[in-house]
Parts: C-alpha cells; sequence; structure tokens
C-alpha cells in the first residue's frame, strides 16, 4: 500500500473492477484504490478460472494433451498448439516435412491476423467506439471461415500434430488466402481512416499509459507491449524456430511506450503478417504434411527441454521435463499475457480511471491465458 | 490561438471521414446470415461430435472391431465401449458405443487413432438441450438409423 493511501487522514475508496466487468473481457478482477477519479494502487487479482493445464499436462500422454494448448490464449490457438508441438518435436527428435512447417507459419500468421483483428474492435469498444469492432468482426470472420474449411474447427484448432498436421490443404485454401491477403491489404487504410486518424482515439490514445522499457524488461513484457516501448524483441527473429529464417519481414517498433504506440505495433504487425502468409505461399513446397515414422506413443529421453515461439500477444514459451516416460514429468506453461498483466499495477498508479481501461484495452490481455 | 482552430478542422474533418466510411458500409450489401431460419452451409471438414459410419457390408453394420483404441486415446474418457465375444466367434462384436458430449473437446484423436476408419465426424451444430443426458448419444443406435 502507498504512503497515500496508508495515511488515515487522506481518503481513498477500494473499487473493483471485475470479475465481470466489459473491459476486462473475461474472469479478471482488478482491485483498485482510488483518490477520486484516480488510481493509486491497482491490483490485478488472478485465478478466477484457473483449470490446471500444467498439472493435466503431467497426467495426459504427449497426444492427449495436443487439445489444451489451444485453450490457453484462444485467439491465436494456432500459435500456442506450434509451441507444444515444436517442444515435443525437439525433445523426442521428430523431422518435421517441409511443407508442413511452410503451412503451419502461413497458419499461424492468419490466426495472428484474425487475433489482432479482434484486438482492434474490441479495444475501441472499450473506449466507446462501436462501429469498427463490427467491421473488424467481418474481415475476422473471413479468416475464421478460411480456417474453418482447413481444419474443421473454427476457435480451438488442434491442426498441428507431432511430425506434421492433421491433414493437407487444397487449390482453394491457396486461392482464399490470396484473396483474404489481398482484401485485407485494401481494407487498412480504411480502418486507419476511421480509427487511427480518428481526433477522439488519438486524444485517448497518445500519452496515455505510458510504459518503459526498463518496466518491460522487469516484469518479462513481451510482443506488442515490449515492442511498443522500444525493445525491438521478436522471438521470430532472435530465436528463429521453423522456417521463419525463409521469410522477410520487418518487426515494427515503436519508441513512445504510450497506448498509441502499443496500438500502431499491432496495426503494423498485421501487414507484416499479411506480407509473411504471401511469400510462404508463393513458396509453398509440394510433398508430404507428415512425418513418415513418427512413434504412436511418444517417449522423449530424459532431460529439459525449452522452446518458445510469438504467439499474437508475445512470447510463449513451454518448458517441459522428460523422465523417458509416455507423460511428461514437468510441462511448465510461459503466457505471455501473464507478465503483460504483471505490470498493470505499476503502469496504472496516478491513471484517470477512464484511461486505465485504454492501457487495460492496450495491454491486450487473453484472461484464460493467464490463469491457465 | 490558430493552433485551437487547427485542432477544431482536424476534428471535424475525422468526424466527417469516418461518417464517410460508415455511410459506404451502410449501402453495401449485408453480410450476416439470418440464423436460424437461414441454415449455416457447414465445411466438408466440420469437425462437429463424432459418429460411426453405415457400412453394407459388414455384418454388425459398421466397421468397428471394438478393440478401444479411441476409448484409451481420448484425452477426455467420453467413450466407452461394450462388447461381446459370442461362443464359438472368433472376433469381438460391438454391443454398445457411448459418447459423451460434455466432455469431448473435438480434437478428433479418436477419428485418428481408429484402425479401420469406422469414425468420422457428424454435422450437426444445432446442439441444444436441458439436461445433461441430451448430450450422451448411442453411436450405435444413430448408426443403425442413418443405415435406413
Amino acid at each position: 500500500m502507498s504512503v497515500l493511501a496508508a495515511d488515515p487522514t487522506y481518503e481513498t475508496f477500494v473499487l473493483n473492477m471485475g470479475p465481470q466487468h466489459p473491459a476486462t473481457h473475461g474472469a479478471l478482477r482488478v482491485k483498485l484504490v482510488m483518490d477520486g477519479e484516480y488510481i493509486v494502487e491497482a491490483e490485478p487479482v488472478l485465478g478466477y478460472i484457473h483449470r490446471m493445464h500444467e498439472k493435466m499436462g503431467e497426467n495426459r500422454t504427449y497426444h492427449q494433451y495436443l487439445p489444451n494448448p489451444s485453450r490457453l490464449d484462444y485467439l491465436s490457438a494456432m500459435a500456442c498448439t506450434h509451441g507444444h508441438v515444436a517442444t515435443v518435436e525437439r525433445a523426442a527428435g521428430i523431422a518435421v516435412p517441409e511443407r508442413a512447417e511452410y503451412l503451419r507459419v502461413i497458419t499461424v500468421e492468419l490466426n495472428r491476423v484474425s487475433s489482432h483483428l479482434l484486438w482492434l474492435g474490441a479495444f475501441v469498444l472499450d473506449l466507446g467506439g462501436f462501429t469498427p469492432l463490427l467491421y473488424a468482426m467481418d474481415d475476422r470472420e473471413q479468416i475464421l471461415d478460411l480456417l474453418e474449411r482447413v481444419t474443421g474447427s473454427r476457435l480451438t484448432y488442434c491442426y498441428f500434430r507431432f511430425g506434421g498436421l492433421y491433414n493437407d490443404v487444397d487449390d482453394d485454401f491457396v486461392d482464399g488466402a490470396r484473396a483474404l491477403v489481398k482484401r485485407i491489404r485494401d481494407k487498412m487504410p480504411m480502418y486507419h481512416n476511421l480509427i487511427t486518424k480518428n481526433v477522439i482515439l488519438r486524444q485517448r490514445l497518445e500519452g496515455i499509459g505510458p510504459i518503459s522499457a526498463e518496466m518491460c524488461r522487469k516484469y518479462g513484457a513481451t510482443g506488442p507491449v515490449a515492442r511498443g516501448s522500444g525493445i525491438p524483441y521478436d522471438v521470430r527473429k532472435h530465436e528463429p524456430y521453423s522456417v521463419y529464417p525463409e521469410f522477410d519481414f520487418d518487426v515494427p517498433v515503436y519508441e513512445q511506450g504510450d497506448s498509441m504506440a502499443r496500438y500502431l505495433v499491432r496495426m503494423d504487425e498485421i501487414e507484416q503478417s499479411l506480407r509473411i502468409v504471401e511469400q510462404g505461399l508463393d513458396k509453398l513446397p509440394e510433398g508430404p504434411v507428415m512425418a513418415e515414422k513418427v512413434p504412436k506413443i511418444i517417449k522423449p529421453p530424459k532431460g529439459d527441454y525449452y522452446c518458445a515461439v510469438e504467439a499474437a500477444r508475445g512470447s510463449f514459451g513451454i518448458r517441459l521435463v522428460s523422465d523417458g516416460t509416455n507423460t511428461p514429468y514437468r510441462l511448465k506453461l510461459r503466457s505471455p499475457c501473464f507478465s503483460n498483466v504483471s505490470l498493470f499495477g505499476e503502469a496504472a498508479r496516478g491513471l484517470l480511471l477512464a484511461d486505465a481501461v485504454a492501457l487495460f484495452g492496450s495491454l491486450d490481455l487473453v484472461i484464460p491465458d493467464i490463469d491457465r | 490561438m490558430s493552433g485551437y482552430f487547427r485542432e477544431v478542422y482536424d476534428g471535424c474533418k475525422s468526424l466527417l471521414v469516418g461518417l464517410g466510411i460508415t455511410f459506404r458500409y451502410m449501402i453495401q450489401p449485408v453480410v450476416t446470415l439470418q440464423y436460424p431460419r437461414q441454415a449455416v452451409k457447414m465445411a466438408p471438414r466440420y469437425r462437429g461430435h463424432i459418429d460411426l459410419i453405415p457400412d453394407a457390408e459388414a455384418e454388425s453394420g459398421n466397421k468397428c472391431i471394438a478393440c478401444g483404441m479411441c476409448q484409451r486415446n481420448c484425452p477426455s474418457g467420453c467413450i466407452t465401449l461394450k462388447s461381446e465375444k459370442p461362443e464359438g466367434a472368433k472376433k469381438k462384436v460391438l454391443t454398445g458405443y457411448r459418447l459423451d458430449f460434455t466432455k469431448c473437446s473435438l480434437c478428433g484423436l479418436c477419428v485418428e487413432s481408429c484402425p479401420t476408419n469406422a469414425l468420422d465426424f457428424s454435422k450437426e451444430y444445432n446442439l441444444a438441450g436441458l439436461q445433461a443426458e441430451n448430450f450422451v448419444f448411442d453411436l450405435l443406435k444413430r448408426c443403425e438409423e442413418r443405415r435406413r
């Protein structure tokens, strides 16, 4: 508790934001100590939807855990599953065919665009603009339809398997993805005219909720939050995995560290992801999508393995400790949103309540990813 | 002072640009579907709950050999098989296939692990019920109904 709030002559009150609050997008409670309209202390209270995913990982075989990672960050489920299969493949020494790797990158990037589009709509909705949500949902729907045609599912895909993919794509997917890239690229100027250049949005975001690079390092924030504070950290560039080194893309970085910077990072990321999808479709090799010899029962050799991927919200990593049996000894999930929400308490200090909502939205938190 | 007027001008301009965009959207064709009056067309690979595939050639009406791979591989334990070995017969015969859809997470591991490809995904998505029992399916009975 701060000196101000501890002083009995100074009148503060406690306000609960959540567990059910439109701006928290799930069951997250933020305990706020308020001085009038200003925040003195902010403390996120976690754990309302804790589901023991790490413990489940210790009790299930490697194959049986496949549906779980998509339930963490359900908005970029592809990336979470990618992290899981990549770790187990690294541990068990399974090689993945090139076509499967390319398709993984394409679907993960499409999923990232859909995740950012949903964030865009929900973020502007938090700030009081309803219309952009509908336009963003319309575009996101096209991506979901495309991914549903391939994976059979709209949100929790469970598309990747150890050693490859669940099934191959057809020509319709390639044509559909090309049309989609064109459609969203054509729509981006519209979004910038409608949202980015809007004077109300600019005044609500510029200079609001500054997060320094120092704070990001202290709390381990990654993804667009760190890149909005001038840290050019992207797992795809720094610890390349899959076939990302073959792709030409930029990592958008903004120095300002305010909510507007994080907003712009994500808007630029949509365009970069579209570039990756386009290159992936051009380079897509022929061949199988599943490795030939994948053991039915996976028993990785004893050891400690870690693999991180760049999910839509930051670095998602899985640490796997294997004792040589068919279930992991320990499966630690490093989720980006947990680190990103940790800095909220410090960043929100001294902000107006309405500005804290803008800061909260710009962190792009997914609550099941925090609670796991 | 000029900064103030500049701000007013920019504000008015961004307002008009936004209104122009929403107006253009207003005169575009409707993108939503009038569910439930209109049916949603499901993708061929859509993963609904699992179903036994009817097989006209097999004596039992399906390809299941009651090996229990699906039951063992299911992460949530939602499949219960019943089988018996009639006297004199060489193979086991499936007598009951119960799917508890309330626990299913639609991962499709059962379909993949089936050695005889006896399972597929149904295209049903209009599932609603008041009791949990509404989501416990007897797949053998459903298979019989599909065969007719």
